[in-house]
């Protein structure tokens, strides 16, 4: 058995940030624990540019942005082992993992922090009907196979979902030489940064087409075409509006789930919204001593703000084993008097913390949401019990988009029986 | 010149070939398909039925419940995943007993063990989440589930250990008789042969009406599943069908020996033999009829949905025997359900019935065991080291989903018979079969397929033909 | 006058802005919130240009491909020429993030830099 203080569990971006985190605050033996064969995990196959602007205050691509982060982990002495996949976390932090060179490993941890990340929501989850020919890529299996190893998985391709993802995908296949037909999209309005929006399609003369689904696959080999038809507001298609594209690739980019097997087979609490685990203002988890950021606890759209969390996740988790050294930390932390909660008021899909130990909390605190609709002209409302104590105005929102607001400690100070916090959204 | 030629490589086929290996004979089976188990036999419900549904005295009924008694210890000597968990026929209403009541009385009459009528209450003791409405069920506890891949791989394997040989991406083309027996001729080649199995599955009667006038016809009836993830998969605990009613069979909910939820079939007559494609209105018939026994089904767990066709003859019977006008020519034909459950014993009617015709004679060096893929989470920590100390591999998870290791897809592409393809090594290890569909298993997959097939990652397939995975290289078009 | 219509890439509103041209000339842009989309405006218009991001060969490599980019944005309508030229380059392990793949690409006076470390096999 090995023993370290922090183990996070996955190396990509909200993996190392975390780990450099609590290095930095004062923890010696951290450990990362990999399943690939490299760290920086997903960022490793988003080759193209746009990250790091509010972290690095420069445009990287994605592999850049994991290098340099790999960098700083090295330079803090992070430890890590790579192809190890973590198979079991037990509710006392003892960790088993697989490795070729040493095996079934077990390790005891002071604090775990959970950094696993997402996956792809694959075709069965949307109940597309057609054959099961070869041909269908989640689209980020396509751009392993295209931006890591260099093969080109179709010609001429079909992309459903047309989340940041699938825009990229769309030029990404284009600058490659296949023949992207179209990006069909479910909902009204894209999932995707307008500058995708214009930079992968409109450049290319790639057709959107909104409020579209594929309702047939076509092919008992290879892909031979799909059929779109437009839906109604229900997301149900059509008669009569099918219309068929030939094609030997479909791409689908229909949404992330975040990784939490490992997370419920150790009795974490997952927020049925995110599917990621609810946690306090320290990122802690329902299991004393689990922390979670990144991806696996929320699907973000920009890795900087993963970093920013992770970041956060590490200190609370080098904050918690100081706590319990110095005896500091009160068996009943997480008692149910000290919790408040955050609910989601009118427009308000989730929150990130789901509730707040007044005693725990930093000076500041961000919390991150997301809104149910996409707003022009709206204000943002934070009530502390029935009383208005934010009331902030957006000139735009949207579900596509993170939202994030800043609570203060001295705020929560003047409400000592606060019983819970609302966050809601206003038309203007 | 072949004793026998078996075509079709499906669990009733394979069944056959194992049965046939007892004897002293040299057998070949002929395959169209790249690998075994590739028409109905993947994908259908994947239960052992107890043996109530078939009409009294019919092949149906017999061999079902042989089958089933069979199958305990095929699966102990064949290491294929089988388990007891019982049935349950849900009876919603009143009136709709005597029906019930039916089944019981056939279940007898077929000589099923154990059957037992249960109340409301009593169902639902048993299990928690079927519909509160539950008025009685059917319970037969000799009822199981198994994987049919698992089935139809171990028999082919075993079958070949014991010299059956196997031709795939060999497709029957006609059939003549010669003094001898038969010729057939195929995309690879003429096969001769004294005598003939018709394992064809939905081509069935395209394989008997090249020999005999009178003619078979199968209609393919497409069943449309959806598979849920195993979050989901303790759900329910028994099989849970639904009593055949005014709204058609019902679909079954079921849990899998892999620890997923299956839900299905649907039931579609359709000309097209090669019609495995889901429908929107199928998948919605699934989802929602699902849940009329059964409550509180996470739907939001569905990771697959697939479909499969069953080979039914208009006779509405297995028909296994010789054609009068086609001696030596044996028909196992008209296979639906229950032939999952029935293959043990068409395997065993059908070498029965070749043994006595042709006389064979038993070998002495029969191998009658076959060890399957080892899964390295059945054992326990002290032995897991040591095995990955011998074999690294099985410390390289590839398959995060449902945590396959290298070593099992090294076991699955060379062993006989092996996988070749990315449905035959998900087939053989459930190596993206899990929650994220192969999504982050498919590229290192193929490249195992391709270091270990010494060919070309352009040339690894899906499930052969022409379903290759890769189309070229970035820019070659430019 | 011509009118040429653009959506805003500046922030998620996406302005749908309508850039007024007199021959090579802008004269006004309509339908931006902001000062960003006044700037995006007249820039797209007159020289639109962008970063390209692609892969080349690698030989010898525990991958056998390298993410690059262009060093710095070149014209639009030189994207296509951009990752032509690339077409055919093989690079041998190890490659290092940061090294010039190919100088002045397609005649942009940029280079294509490797985004990634590649270590030899």
């Amino acid at each position: 058995m090995e023993n370290y203080e922090i183990v996070v569990i996955g190396g990509g971006p909200a993996g190392l940030a975390a780990a450099i985190s609590a290095k930095k605050s004062g923890m010696r033996k951290v450990l990362i624990l990999e399943r690939d064969r490299e760290l920086g995990g997903i960022l490793n196959q988003c080759i193209h540019n746009g990250f790091g602007l509010h972290t690095f205050k420069e445009e990287l691509t994605g592999p850049e942005y994991a290098e340099r982060f790999i960098r700083m982990a090295q330079e803090a002495e992070v430890e890590y082992r790579l192809n190890t996949m973590v198979m079991d976390i037990s509710g006392d932090k003892k960790i088993t993992a697989l490795n070729k060179e040493e095996g079934l490993l077990e390790i005891q941890a002071e604090a775990v922090i959970l950094a696993m990340g997402c996956r792809e929501r694959s075709r069965g989850a949307l109940n597309i009907p057609g054959y099961r020919p070869a041909g269908i890529f989640s689209a980020g299996t396509a751009q392993r196979l295209v931006n890591m190893e260099g093969y080109l998985p179709g010609r001429e391709v079909v992309i459903l979902g047309s989340g940041d993802i699938g825009l990229i995908m769309a030029r990404r296949m284009t600058l490659e030489g296949a023949n992207v037909k179209v990006v069909a999209e479910l909902m009204p309005y894209s999932g995707g940064l307008k500058r995708n929006i214009v930079q992968c399609l409109d450049d290319f003369g790639i057709p959107l087409k909104l409020s579209h689904t594929v309702v047939d696959i076509k092919g008992k080999e290879r892909v031979e075409g799909v059929t779109l038809a437009q839906v109604d507001e229900k997301g149900k298609p059509i008669p009569g509006t099918e219309e068929e594209y030939r094609c030997d690739t479909l791409l689908l980019s229909v949404g992330l789930i975040p990784e939490n097997e490992l997370s419920r087979e150790m009795g974490v609490k997952l927020n049925p919204v995110t599917s990621g685990p609810q946690v306090s203002e320290s990122l802690e988890t329902s299991v004393d001593g689990v922390f979670a950021c990144g991806n696996v606890l929320h699907v973000h759209d920009l890795v900087d703000f993963v970093s920013e969390e992770a970041e956060a996740a590490g200190r609370h988790a080098a904050e918690y084993i100081k706590a319990k050294r110095e005896d500091r930390r009160e068996p009943e932390a997480g008692s149910a008097q000290e919790q408040i909660p955050l609910e989601t008021g009118e427009g308000v899909r989730y929150t990130v913390p789901s509730f707040v130990r007044p005693e725990y909390m930093e000076d500041s605190l961000k919390v991150r949401f997301r809104v149910g609709k996409v707003y022009r002209n709206c204000y943002v409302n934070v009530r502390f019990d029935e009383e208005q104590v934010i009331h902030k105005k957006r000139l735009y929102a949207a579900p596509g988009e993170m939202e994030e607001l800043t609570l203060k400690k001295e705020q929560l100070a003047e409400f000592p029986q606060l019983k819970k916090i609302t966050i809601s959204m206003e038309e203007a | 010149m072949y004793d026998v030629v078996i075509i079709g490589a499906g669990v009733t086929s394979t069944a056959c070939a194992r049965e046939l290996s007892r004897y002293q004979a040299k057998i070949c089976v002929l395959e169209k398909e790249e690998d075994l188990c590739c028409g109905t036999s993947k994908a259908n419900s994947a239960i052992v039925h107890a043996g109530y549904d078939a009409r009294e005295g019919s092949l149906k009924a017999k061999l079902n419940v042989r089958g089933n008694e069979m199958m305990e210890k095929l699966a102990q000597e064949l290491d294929f995943p089988f388990k007891r968990n019982g049935s349950l026929v849900i009876c919603l209403h009143e009136e709709d007993f005597p029906r019930l009541k039916e089944l019981y009385d056939r279940g007898i009459k077929n000589g099923v063990r154990d059957l037992r009528i249960l109340d409301g209450e009593q169902v639902k003791e048993i299990e928690p989440n079927i519909s509160d409405q539950v008025y009685a069920a059917l319970y037969a506890p000799t009822a199981g589930i198994v994987c049919p891949f698992g089935m139809n791989i171990a028999f082919g394997e075993n079958a070949a250990a014991n010299g059956v040989e196997f031709y795939f991406d060999t497709e029957v083309n006609g059939i003549i008789r010669t003094e001898e027996g038969w010729e057939i001729s195929t995309s690879r080649g003429t096969f001769q042969t004294r005598w003939i199995i018709n394992g064809a599955g939905v081509y069935a009667d395209r394989i008997h009406n090249m020999v005999s006038g009178k003619n078979l016809h199968i209609t393919a009836r497409r069943g449309e599943y959806c598979l849920l993830d195993h979050s989901a998969g303790d759900h329910v605990s028994h099989t849970v069908f639904a009593l055949p009613g005014k709204y058609g069979k019902g679909i079954l909910v079921a849990p899998t020996v892999h620890g997923n939820l299956l839900l299905g079939p649907t039931a579609i007559d359709t000309e097209n033999k090669e019609g495995t494609c889901t429908t929107r209105e199928g998948l919605d018939q699934v989802l929602e009829k699902a849940g009329m026994n059964v409550k509180n089904l996470p739907m939001r767990q569905v990771i697959t949905s697939f479909a499969g066709l069953r080979a039914h003859e208009d006779g509405d019977d297995f028909i296994i025997g010789e054609p009068e006008d086609a001696p030596g020519f044996l028909d196992c034909a008209g296979i639906e359900s229950p032939g999952l459950t029935a293959a043990p014993a068409i395997g065993e009617m059908a070498a029965g019935i070749l043994k006595e015709k042709m006389g064979l004679k038993e070998k002495a060096d029969f191998i009658s065991e076959r060890k399957g893929i080892l899964d390295p989470k059945t054992l326990d920590k002290d032995a897991y080291r040591k095995l990955i100390k011998e074999q690294p591999a099985y410390g390289n998870i590839i398959c995060r989903c449902e945590k396959i290791t290298e070593g099992e897809i090294l076991d699955a592409i060379h062993r006989p018979l092996g996988a070749k393809s990315l449905d035959g090594i998900k087939r053989r290890t459930r190596a993206g079969m899990g929650r994220c569909q192969s999504g982050f298993c498919a590229p290192r997959t193929m490249e195992i397929l391709a270091r270990e097939l010494q060919v070309d990652m352009a040339d690894i397939t899906k499930s052969g033909g022409h379903s290759g995975i890769i189309e070229g290289v970035n820019k070659d078009s430019l | 006058m011509e009118k040429r219509y653009l959506t805003c890439i500046g922030c998620p509103m996406g302005c749908a802005l309508t850039v007024n041209l007199s021959g090579q000339e802008v004269v006004s842009v309509e339908g931006n919130t902001c000062k960003k989309g006044k700037i995006y405006g007249e820039q797209e218009v007159i020289s639109p240009v962008r970063t390209v991001t692609t892969t080349v060969a690698v030989e010898g490599g525990k991958l056998p491909a390298v993410s690059v980019k262009t060093r710095a944005d070149i014209p639009k309508e030189k994207i296509f020429d951009c990752v032509r030229a690339l077409k055919g380059i093989r690079i041998s392990a190890p490659v290092r993030m940061g090294q010039t793949i190919l100088f002045n690409v397609a005649e942009t006076g940029v280079d294509i830099i490797a985004t990634k470390t590649v270590d030899a096999r």
